[in-house]
């Protein structure tokens, strides 16, 4: 009696379950990337599964630049709490000290301290050999030429020259002591895959990523939303109320809103296959420089 | 957020569609400027599956990389996603592109042309059904064109389009294009592909890419994505017999003990029986969880956690599979190695092994033949060097379980990693299982090493001298002899002279005989520790892995390296033999720190400096070790 074969999704739900389950066995202190959207909440939503009955044996780890989005932090307590998962949460305290922004130092700047050199401060605290990220092969021209298993030297440095060559579903998780392995075990999925996912499995999202009525100026021909008090309002701008959401979130002045009324899940999908921009755009650190996402990898960036 | 609204009936139906649509992985390969990444870039931008903002990033790049000229897209810059791709116009690593019709979703890699970079081709390769070989219709086919091939058969893919690109620049000659096939087929028809379907095409003006061009009138068979979308290429894996690789015990608490892995073949059920396929304990199926309820029944590629109806003792590594259909368990194996390292491969020096989810030590114990490139003649071969294929046996630390590679792929690949830089050196495909294994049994002995070692009055060990020639081993391990033997002691020493002129006189001294010299220097000190003797071994053994080697071939605390830490200066000073000076005037090749390396030993156990103590000082000072150590009262 020959099963269904499987369906799209339930295919790289598989994949990922077989990744998160190599790291578990194979590393000594592995660690996840827990960065509060989408991916990430589809990666947790993974990891739950893969281990099941049993938890994660991991902890998640957020680094904190101290500009994310007010809701995005409310959210990521509820989340560790509601699962019953330890939560790491790191600040580089030397940028703090610094009074790093992203108005006054610019954006590649700012995030090279606070969330570069704050991600390898804590890998190096806490001594992690494997950290999962959720980054996609979709995603960018960079991270489509990386590994699923993608090693690290001792000042977490990607040589993308260099790469393991990674054969069959037979990872390399060999590394020495001070080097360590990103692992992505959303490599394959991608933007429309992950909505579906969440659509499917009904899984809990930021509120941000639904369309409401919110504060924005318009910066630049994008729209910020204005999330507290510290956001510096330039000579000329005003802030309007617009009915938007967020196609990915990260830092909230770096984060480009688009106008939408895509209010649920089915909506979201729906603006999504009519959607003539990547979701990239919205992320004004990837636009800084050519390739820059390859040289903020190289330096140790996710 | 609002009350749900409208579930719109188009997105419900287009989600279902979406996962009922069927799956095809496909890897462009062909030799370098032969077009895959500009046919990548084709498909993805006639199936209109760029953005916007992307279109215009490739604007801005083709003005700043671009070799078509501004009024065209260069479209492989939107594959060659590296900065030193896009700055050479070369693709040198493999890149995941996804994209779907209505039919099917795909999944392209697009691997590197240039030899240096054929590794990279490989991991591509390993995980796509169907191959598109690209051939410039200009060049026909080339050494890339049968290399790429040849690996394509080796790693098992069974359908090739044969893609003749720039028809164009050929005039869209129907002669030139039946002349090409002819050349292929020439030498492709041994490689076992189910399926080989050429196509005239132009990636950079879309001619029977994603349309039948009316520049080639004369072909009448189907374009690129016509093809892609409607090949069949199922794999009967449900059909197979059942085996899954344990990758991790789950133990949440004293009660539940599952076993988790993805199903590598065949169909599971409560209450079929399985058995450990190492140790051939036996058990029934209890019951199939996942996060989404106990399942009725599983299959390939499904990641399950498996419970059992009896306590057995079942760890990662292991492999559960069908009570009535096993795999073969040998540590003995014959395979093909598409050799990937840096370092050429040294037959006799220790690798891991990673098969399936268990990792063990493997050396390669003979070379059968390597495979030319040019004509697949066999060819003799003592080492491999970097992107060279070879048929081998291989001898493992421990038995492995596995199916020959063409019956299960997921259990019948392996690879092999460095064991100090944890390189990925080698994918391997088993052919079959050596019976060898079954046949040699251990002679339990009722003397053993420790009664020998007790009528001694110590304890049996190997002290083993490393260090560059001229650097003091010999001085030291012979001062150090005599004071053992004055004590009572019993001892003896292995070095060159006496092995280089008896055992291993049919040795030179290139990096293979250098690996098998110590590989049997090894043995010959773990028979003489077994004797119950104390072992002084003086040889420069340059490389870690073999000083390694031998470190395991003793037991925990039997293996004391001694690293005789003399800089090369004070050791061509001394030259007590005149080599130095003749390695550096060239009349010695391969000599030790002149131009062959030696590797620093990292942790050994003892190490004595010849320039600010004297030898008897030193030897000394290693009988105080010994002592300390209890090796002697």
């Amino acid at each position: 009696m020959p099963i269904a074969r499987q369906t799209h999704l339930k295919r790289l739900e598989a994949e990922s379950i077989e990744i998160f389950r190599e790291v578990a066995a194979a590393f000594e202190n592995p660690v996840m990337l827990y960065s509060i959207g989408k991916d990430s909440s589809v990666m947790l939503h993974l990891a739950m599964k893969a281990f099941y009955p049993s938890k994660p044996p991991f902890p998640l780890l957020h680094v904190d630049t101290t500009w994310k989005f007010g809701e995005m932090i409310k959210f990521r307590d509820e989340t560790a709490k509601r699962l019953g998962l330890d939560l790491i949460v790191h600040i580089n305290e030397e940028g703090v000290a610094r009074n790093m922004n992203p108005f006054d130092h610019g954006s590649a700047n700012y995030t090279h301290v606070m969330k570069t050199e704050g991600l390898k401060q804590a890998l190096d605290k806490h001594g992690f050999d494997a950290a999962f990220g959720g980054a996609r092969r979709d995603e960018e021209k960079s991270r489509a030429k990386e590994r699923i298993f993608s090693f690290r030297n001792k000042s977490h440095a990607w040589d993308p020259k260099n790469q393991r060559p990674e054969l069959w579903n037979l990872f390399n998780t060999r590394v020495n002591k001070g080097e360590s392995i990103r692992v992505f075990p959303l490599s394959n999925w991608t933007e429309l895959d992950i909505w579906q996912y969440i659509l499917t499995e009904k899984i809990p999202m930021v509120p941000l990523y639904f369309a409401a009525p919110r504060p924005v100026v318009t910066r630049d021909g994008t729209l910020i939303m204005v999330d507290d008090e510290r956001f510096p309002l330039a000579p000329g701008e005003v802030v309007e109320t617009k009915q938007v959401r967020f196609r990915t979130l990260g830092c909230y002045p770096l984060t480009g809103a688009v106008e939408s009324d895509a209010d649920t899940l089915e909506a979201i999908v729906e603006e999504m296959l009519t959607v003539k921009s990547s979701e990239r755009e919205g992320r004004l650190i990837d636009s800084d420089e050519s390739a820059s996402m390859e040289k903020k990898k190289r330096e140790g960036y996710f | 957020m609002n009350a749900p609204t409208k579930q719109s009936a188009a997105v419900s139906a287009f989600l279902a569609d979406q996962e009922t649509k069927s799956y095809l992985r496909v890897l462009t390969c062909g030799s370098v400027d032969d077009g895959k990444s500009t046919l990548i870039g084709r498909l993805l931008y006639d199936t209109k599956l760029l953005f916007e903002d992307q279109l215009a990033a490739l604007r801005t790049d083709t003005k700043k990389y671009g070799t078509t000229g501004e009024d065209e897209f260069d479209l492989a810059l939107l594959v060659d996603g590296l900065q030193a791709e896009r700055e050479q116009g070369i693709t040198i690593d493999v890149a995941y592109r996804f994209f779907s019709t209505d039919k099917r979703k795909f999944t392209i890699a697009d691997t590197p042309g240039h030899e240096q970079y054929t590794r990279n081709m490989v991991t591509g390769a390993s995980n796509s059904d169907l191959a598109i070989i690209l051939i410039d219709a200009r060049k026909g086919v080339l050494t890339q064109t049968r290399r790429h091939s040849f690996i394509c058969s080796l790693i098992g893919i069974k359908h090739v389009v044969l893609a003749i690109n720039k028809i164009d620049l050929v005039d869209h000659s129907q002669s030139r294009f039946d002349e090409i096939i002819a050349d292929y087929k020439s030498f492709a028809d041994d490689f076992g592909f189910k399926t080989l379907q050429p196509i005239p095409m132009s990636a950079r003006y879309g001619d029977n890419v994603i349309e039948r061009s009316e520049n080639t009138p004369w072909y009448e068979g189907p374009c690129l994505l016509d093809y892609l979308e409607n090949i069949q290429v199922g794999t009967s894996r449900e059909q197979g017999p059942f085996r899954m690789p344990v990758q991790w015990v789950n133990r949440p608490n004293l009660d539940f003990r599952g076993f988790s892995g993805t199903i590598a073949s065949g169909q599971i059920a409560p209450g079929d029986k399985l058995v450990v396929a190492k140790t051939g304990q036996a058990s029934t199926v209890k019951e199939i969880v996942t996060a989404d309820g106990n399942l009725a029944q599983a299959g390939p590629g499904e990641a399950v956690t498996i419970t059992l109806e009896d306590e057995i003792d079942i760890s990662r590594g292991d492999m559960l599979v069908a009570a009535d259909n096993r795999p073969e368990v040998s540590d003995q194996i014959a395979a093909h190695l598409v050799w990937m390292g840096e370092e050429a491969l040294l037959p006799g020096r220790a690798y891991l092994m990673k098969c399936g989810t268990r990792t063990v030590t493997a050396t390669v114990t003979e070379l059968k033949h390597k495979i030319g490139i040019n004509n697949f003649r066999k060819l003799a071969a003592k080492t491999l060097d970097l992107n060279e294929v070879a048929f081998c046996n291989l001898s493992l630390s421990e038995p492995v379980a596995f199916d020959p590679y063409e019956d299960i792929h997921e259990t019948g690949s392996f690879i092999l990693i460095d064991r100090f830089a944890n390189a990925t050196v080698a994918a391997g495909m088993i052919s079959f299982g050596l019976r060898r294994a079954t046949n040699i049994h251990i002679q339990a002995l009722d003397v053993n090493k420790k009664a020998r070692a007790k009528l001694n009055e110590q304890r049996a060990c190997a002290l083993w001298f490393t260090g560059l020639s001229g650097s003091g081993k010999s001085t030291v391990a012979n001062i150090l002899e005599k004071k053992l033997h004055n004590l009572g002691r019993h001892t003896y020493v292995l070095d060159g002279d006496n092995l280089r002129h008896g055992l291993n006189r049919d040795l030179g001294f290139t990096d293979v005989d250098r690996v098998e010299n110590i590989r049997r220097v090894g043995e010959t000190t773990k028979l003489f520790v077994d004797a119950g003797l104390i072992v002084l071994v003086s040889f420069i053994s340059p490389f870690r892995s073999e000083r390694r080697m031998a470190r395991d071939l003793l037991e925990d605390g039997e293996f004391l390296e001694v690293f005789v830490e003399t800089p090369i200066e004070v050791c061509a000073e001394r030259d007590p033999k005149g080599l130095y000076k003749k390695a550096m005037a060239g009349e010695i090749k391969n000599f030790t720190g002149i131009d062959s390396p030696y590797e620093f030993p990292e942790n050994p156990e003892i190490r004595i400096d010849t320039t600010e103590r004297t030898a008897e000082d030193l030897a000394e000072d290693i009988l105080e070790y010994l002592k300390v150590g209890g090796y002697i009262g």
